[in-house]
């Protein structure tokens, strides 16, 4: 178990179990993705309610499910950062932080672009809307808090300790719904309950999900590998991995 | 600013209970703010141009201001506690009281807390108590007035309490005012969204106990935690400088 943890800590040894996990996240991911896609956009049943319209939930949802998990990770990190002084927990955070920004811009993005179709307006300020928002907001500030502070050990320290006080916009976005009465609806997929969608609906919008996870999953190794060469640039392994790939 | 104006932490040795550490440097901080009384000043004149641009911006029409008049009130209430933020450890790390602190035998997040709870004293306070008359400038009634300020009252204590671990992440760094604005921003939205949500419910004559109990708790959650995230960010910026 210790020696396990040791090696989790090891930029060395991540480097390799990525390398080798790449393709996998990456193919089997982009096949899941499309299959989700393929199978939501042109062959799943229309909505009795919001006819054609409503397929860009399996964009939408997927997007808004990272962007919260994507944070959550950051915390489960920062707390790793601040008690056992990680450096693959500080990787991790720096790497995927953008990402997470992407992720909320874009369910923001699709939300507006549902929400002109369905609710007749690209924007209302909701509890649900806004709170997405302040997400935003959020990772903004991670970033730039980051980008403020030169030494890469305090920075990754003051932003674990950001990110941990921002987590409490996590379940204010996840119950809003439930809390408030906004138009948006409430949640799609609970893990105890069944789904109240149709089969044909709900199979393609789990895989898109799966497949976007599996996707983020090789991308944040392909940042983490980058921010690993970046900052071990001067130990010994790093130089012989370059002159390798130089032939 | 004057180095010698500005009384030094007195030795607290490791005798003195947390308590009576608290109390010094509250006490501290509240004599060193007297002796530079124009930074007093400065939030309040901050509150009250900002609540003027909104009549002479947008409409100076007693409908508009009636309906919008709390939310101006926050909003420039919530401003000028930002900026006032940037001077709540800045002078101590500046000057190596900071340093000191760290240095106490006493927990540093009581110590964080006094200094805090000094901060919101001496600009949080002076906010609820201009309020009324910038309410009645804005043609709000009375009864919106007083729930306004019960609401700031309960609502400056957390955004002091917030604004304290942007302002400890953001020390020693050279565009500290504007990035501590966009990390606390964030943060003090609830609290805006509750502040405004109470007034605007008792105007429609709605009960705001359950309002009210939302804002005592959030000022629960920040008097509790919030301390030990500054006192964190704190060490993290001390070792950083």
């Amino acid at each position: 178990m210790w020696q396990f943890f040791h090696k989790l800590g090891s930029p060395k040894w991540f480097f390799g179990i990525a390398t080798r996990f790449m393709p996998w996240l990456l193919a089997i991911g982009i096949i899941l993705l499309l299959a989700g896609l393929v199978w939501g956009l042109a062959f799943a049943p229309k909505d009795y309610l919001q006819g054609n319209s409503y397929r860009i939930i399996f964009i939408h949802v997927p997007t808004a499910f990272l962007a919260q998990s994507i944070y959550i990770m950051m915390a489960s990190a920062a707390i790793v950062t601040l008690v056992w002084r990680m450096k693959l927990a500080d990787v991790f955070v720096k790497a995927v932080a953008p990402v997470g920004l992407v992720f909320t811009f874009l369910s923001l993005f699709t939300g507006a672009v549902w929400g002109k179709p369905t609710w007749g307006t690209w924007w209302v300020w909701d509890a649900r809307l806004t709170s997405m928002l302040i997400l935003l907001f959020l990772y903004g500030g991670t970033i730039a808090l980051d980008r403020a502070i030169n030494d890469e050990k305090s920075a990754a320290r003051a932003v674990a300790v950001l990110v941990l006080v921002g987590v409490v916009n996590i379940p204010i976005i996840k119950y809003s719904v439930e809390w408030w009465n906004t138009l948006h609806q409430p949640a799609t997929f609970k893990l105890t309950e069944k789904p109240s969608m149709p089969v044909e609906m709900w199979v393609p919008l789990l895989l898109s999900v799966l497949g976007l996870y599996l996707l983020f999953g090789w991308l944040a190794c392909l940042r983490m590998k980058t921010e690993i060469v970046m900052r071990e640039q001067k130990t010994r392994w790093v130089r012989e991995l370059v002159m390798a790939g130089r032939g | 600013m004057n180095a010698d104006r500005r009384p030094a932490l007195k030795p607290v040795s490791e005798s003195v209970g947390p308590i009576a550490a608290m109390a010094a440097v509250f006490a501290r901080d509240v004599r060193v703010a007297f002796r530079q009384r124009q930074d007093l000043l400065n939030p309040l004149l901050f509150f009250i141009m900002v609540v003027t641009l909104f009549p002479l911006g947008v409409s100076p029409e007693v409908a508009f201001l009636k309906q919008s008049g709390a939310g101006i009130l926050w909003v420039a209430a919530l401003l000028s506690v930002l900026l006032s933020l940037d001077h709540l450890f800045r002078h101590d790390f500046d000057d190596g009281t900071l340093e000191q602190l760290v240095l106490q035998p006493q927990p540093l997040f009581l110590l964080v807390l006094a200094k805090t709870a000094a901060h919101w004293v001496l600009t949080g306070l002076p906010l609820v108590l201009l309020a009324p008359v910038l309410g009645v400038m804005v043609h709000l009634d009375g009864n919106s007035i007083a729930i306004l300020c019960l609401t700031l009252l309960i609502g400056t204590p957390v955004l002091s309490m917030i604004g304290a671990i942007g302002a400890a992440l953001t020390l020693g760094l050279r565009s500290a005012g504007v990035l501590l604005s966009l990390l606390i921003i964030p943060l003090y939205i609830p609290v805006l969204i509750f502040g405004t949500g109470t007034v605007a419910a008792a105007a429609e004559g709605a009960p705001v106990g359950g309002y009210l109990a939302l804002m005592g708790a959030f000022l629960v959650l920040a008097v509790t935690l919030s301390p030990f995230a500054s006192a964190a960010a704190l060490r993290i910026s001390l070792s950083n400088s």
